[in-house]
């Protein structure tokens, strides 16, 4: 990114744009369309996966696209470490499920809690947020700057049209975000379903019976 | 160029300014460093509202949401589609049998219960696959990938008609569905599939139960009596004919991935006849005559499915928001497939089939004259049923699932345009502000010239109807006392959808209320959710409403008096309904019809026995 090229794409702003083109999957049609063609896992990345570099409760730096959704099974929910109320129920209810699916977690199917208060949970906090609620192999609890757990949050929509209610960190703690990446397949789900529902649920959007992932990671549950 | 109203225009223009100003940044790899270095992020890292980056209002907060914009389209210049009419075959491989018929492919696990009884006398068979379709003037958007009935949306329409009464088993038909979905979805859409006929008094093992899904290569019959409720009950031998219901709809109901589905095309019309509702408006009640659904000069009767769409802005196809759990809304609006198209009419009287497959708005429809003034027109039915005569209005309010069957008289109107207009103003997916927007001020929906040949019109002129009369079939009474009255409170708690403080437990939770057949219930139905607006819908059978916060229905409440089968449940209401259940047994859900509120657990699974229970809060 040269000086020159930020300093006529800055003075681009608010005049009339002008197309560049997207990452190297894209292609840009010749005339007479007017239209990308842009490859749908792509297009989801681009819209929902940042690839912020977040820190896990070991210490580790990690790229949230490449390192933690691509290829995989994920589940994602908010908590802080902190948090009184329904956090820690959510969490709970959640190391259930990821005993009820069993080694798949940590092989192909992986859990993700970010953190909604980046300030406070440090790296210690969440080590011991995450052996308090004993969990196993296969789920990172997150943290980042506050600026990148922000637009993560608004990323997954972990968010309340109301902007008071969207305040309140406690409001967005409930829900869980799951999908299978390469499928694109998502659903979401409430976070103190019982937990077989929830693994019911996130079996729907494994890899099909007899698929080369299905065979490598142990089979369908 | 597309239309907007002139109060949007410069809002419009910000927004896509904004939109590719978004995307050129992205595209040029800014890192976060560095758009904090040009003075672009907030503090809390959003990207300010500089001009050309966003032109939304910005929260106290901080926040920016993000705006989809769809590109531009030319509206009025594409024919409106008329709904294609299914054809039965003559006959199924395999055959259709009772029992589940699981070595050949079929999924179904519940043998149907009234087979004996109401056997088949057609047969209809559809295709649930992948199709391509055109939703806008060719050029202006690239061709669409949609999952379909038969591959196109709509779905192709089935056109029955009920046994005469003393013969109900004669409107007996069983459509056989097969997935053949593609294991790629192109971003959105779930191939596994039940289906739903909204809202037939269906033995409930053919009702398309969420949980009652098939998979990619499999199939399920369902079976639809077309029977009047009472049948085997209160009206034995003929069913009620004030239960008639001619408008319903069929879509796809998979537990967790409707909202994906229905959006993705997963919908079509279904309509049924009887010896009152003829379809020929020589006879019965005359309601302008059916035809063959498809000829301009005998068909005056028309099925309209309303739905709103986004297109993303720079591969201009069908988007669809994984993370949205509130609700969408499109900023497209289409019409029998078409995005704002035009319908030619002759100057008479027609009959409209309103239907909003959604996913998320609510609508409050007026016909637009010339100068902006307001032409009123006739309601005659309530979720596709007949009230006890037409009533005069100057518009509808409808939201997700409800069907409102209109006539609007083009009689005299030889060369004006109209418009179908929605003036209901809403800004997200939770519900309608409550403004009612000024003529002209609203969304143009569909443009309808009068420019059609003078053809003759014997149809009912609702003019000539005396007021205080009961010119259709009149309404049950709500006399019987009920076994039960139950209250379901649907709330929002920690960014989840709740019903009586609890969450729909999945597929395999035992049903948290169980209706005793050939009972009477009494509901209320409570929101206590904020800013929410819910349509509620349960399936199988109408209710009547018996008071809305106390009050009872006014007899100019139009919605309060009619049967329906959504309830329109806005901010802070609460609402008591009269159900009577009979005839069949099995699986049943009620569940809010935003279809994105939907897949996130707004949902109560229960079911109908010969048992019952008394859950008063289930």
């Amino acid at each position: 990114m040269t000086d020159k090229k930020r300093r006529s794409l800055v003075a681009a702003l608010g005049a009339a744009p002008f197309v560049v083109p997207l990452l190297a999957k894209a292609q840009i049609l010749d005339a007479p369309s007017k239209f990308k063609v842009i490859d749908s896992r792509e297009r989801i990345r681009q819209r929902y996966f940042p690839n912020l570099v977040l820190t896990t409760q070991e210490g580790k730096k990690v790229k949230f696209y490449d390192d933690l959704v691509k290829d995989k099974i994920v589940v994602f929910n908010m908590f802080y470490a902190k948090c009184e109320g329904i956090c820690s129920p959510v969490t709970r209810n959640l190391a259930r499920v990821q005993n009820l699916l069993g080694d798949r977690v940590g092989k192909d199917i992986f859990f993700y809690s970010f953190s909604l208060k980046p300030k406070e949970d440090t790296v210690p906090a969440l080590k011991h947020y995450a052996e308090m609620h004993k969990v196993k192999p296969g789920w990172l609890f997150l943290t980042g700057s506050p600026d990148d757990m922000e637009l993560l949050r608004r990323k997954l929509g972990f968010v309340d049209p109301d902007p008071e209610v969207d305040k309140d960190t406690s409001n967005h703690i409930g829900v869980l975000k799951y999908g299978n990446e390469p499928l694109q397949r998502w659903g979401g789900c409430p976070g103190m379903q019982a937990p077989d529902a929830i693994a019911e649920a996130i079996s729907w959007v494994d890899w099909p019976k007899d698929s080369a992932n299905m065979k490598a990671n142990g089979g369908a549950k | 160029m597309a239309y907007i109203s002139k109060r949007n225009r410069r809002k419009e223009k910000d927004r896509q300014t904004a939109a590719n100003n978004r995307s050129e940044l992205i595209a040029a790899g800014f890192k976060r460093r560095d758009l904090l270095k040009m003075g672009l992020l907030t503090g809390a890292g959003m990207l300010i509202p500089k001009k050309g980056l966003s032109a939304h209002p910005i929260t106290s907060a901080g926040m920016v949401f993000d705006d989809p914009q769809s590109p531009p389209t030319t509206p009025f210049v594409e024919n409106m589609p008329r709904l294609q009419v299914l054809a039965p075959v003559a006959s199924l491989t395999p055959a259709p049998t009772p029992t589940p018929n699981t070595p050949a492919g079929e999924e179904r696990s519940v043998a149907h219960q009234a087979f004996a009884q109401f056997p088949p006398q057609r047969y209809y068979e559809m295709s649930q696959q992948q199709g391509t379709v055109l939703m806008a003037p060719v050029g202006e958007l690239p061709p669409q990938t949609i999952w379909g009935f038969n591959g196109i949306t709509p779905g192709p329409m089935i056109v029955e008609r009920y046994g005469v009464l003393g013969s109900p088993g004669n409107g007996s038909i069983l459509v056989r569905q097969r997935n053949n979905l593609p294991s790629n979805n192109g971003g959105f859409g779930f191939p596994s599939v039940t289906t739903h006929l909204h809202n037939g008094h269906t033995p409930l093992e053919s009702d398309g139960f969420p949980c009652f899904f098939f998979a990619q290569g499999k199939f399920y019959d369902y079976h639809y009596p077309n029977v009047y409720a009472g049948v085997n009950s209160t009206h034995p031998g003929t069913g009620d004919i004030k239960e008639a219901m001619h408008t319903l709809w069929y879509h796809d109901h998979r537990i967790d991935h409707t909202a994906e589905n229905t959006y993705k095309g997963l919908a079509g019309a279904y309509i049924l006849f009887n010896e009152f509702d003829t379809g020929d408006e020589n006879t019965g009640f005359r309601l302008p005559s059916f035809g063959d659904g498809q000829n301009p000069l005998t068909s005056f009767d028309i099925y309209m499915v309303f739905n709103d769409k986004v297109f993303d802005a720079d591969t201009g196809l069908l988007r669809f928001d994984l993370f949205n759990t509130d609700g969408i809304l499109g900023d497209k609006f289409l019409v029998n497939g078409k995005i704002n198209p035009v319908l030619h009419v002759s100057p008479r009287r027609y009959r409209f089939r309103w239907l909003n497959t959604g996913p998320s708005r609510f609508y409050q429809m007026f016909v637009l004259g010339p100068n902006n003034t307001t032409k009123s027109f006739w309601q005659i039915s309530t979720d596709g049923n007949l009230l006890e005569r037409p009533m005069q209005v100057n518009s509808s309010r409808f939201s997700v699932a409800e069907r409102v069957d209109v006539i609007v008289d083009f009689t005299g109107q030889a060369g004006k345009t109209f418009y179908l207009e929605n003036r209901l103003e809403q800004e997200d997916g939770r519900g309608p502000t409550g403004n009612v927007l000024g003529a002209g001020q609203g969304n143009k929906i569909l443009k309808i010239v009068v420019d059609g040949p003078a053809v003759a019109d014997n149809s009912i002129d609702p003019a000539t109807i005396p007021a205080n009369t009961t010119y259709f079939y009149g309404f049950p009474n709500t006399n019987d006392a009920p076994r039960i009255t139950r209250t379901f409170r649907f709330e929002r708690g920690n960014g989840q959808w709740q019903v009586n403080g609890q969450l729909v437990g999945g597929c395999n939770q035992s049903p948290r209320f169980r209706i005793k057949r050939n009972t009477v219930e009494k509901w209320v139905f409570q929101n206590n959710s904020g800013g929410w607006q819910h349509p509620i819908h349960m399936h199988f059978e109408e209710f009547q409403t018996l008071s809305i916060n106390g009050n009872p229905p006014s007899s100019t409440g139009i919605i309060s008096r009619g049967r329906k089968d959504v309830f329109r449940l806005e901010h802070n209401m609460e609402a008591k309904v009269y159900f009577r259940f009979r005839d069949f047994i099995g699986k049943i859900p009620l569940h809010c019809h935003n279809v994105v509120h939907e897949d996130h657990a707004m949902m109560v699974l229960g079911q109908i026995d010969d048992v019952g229970d008394n859950n008063t809060q289930p």
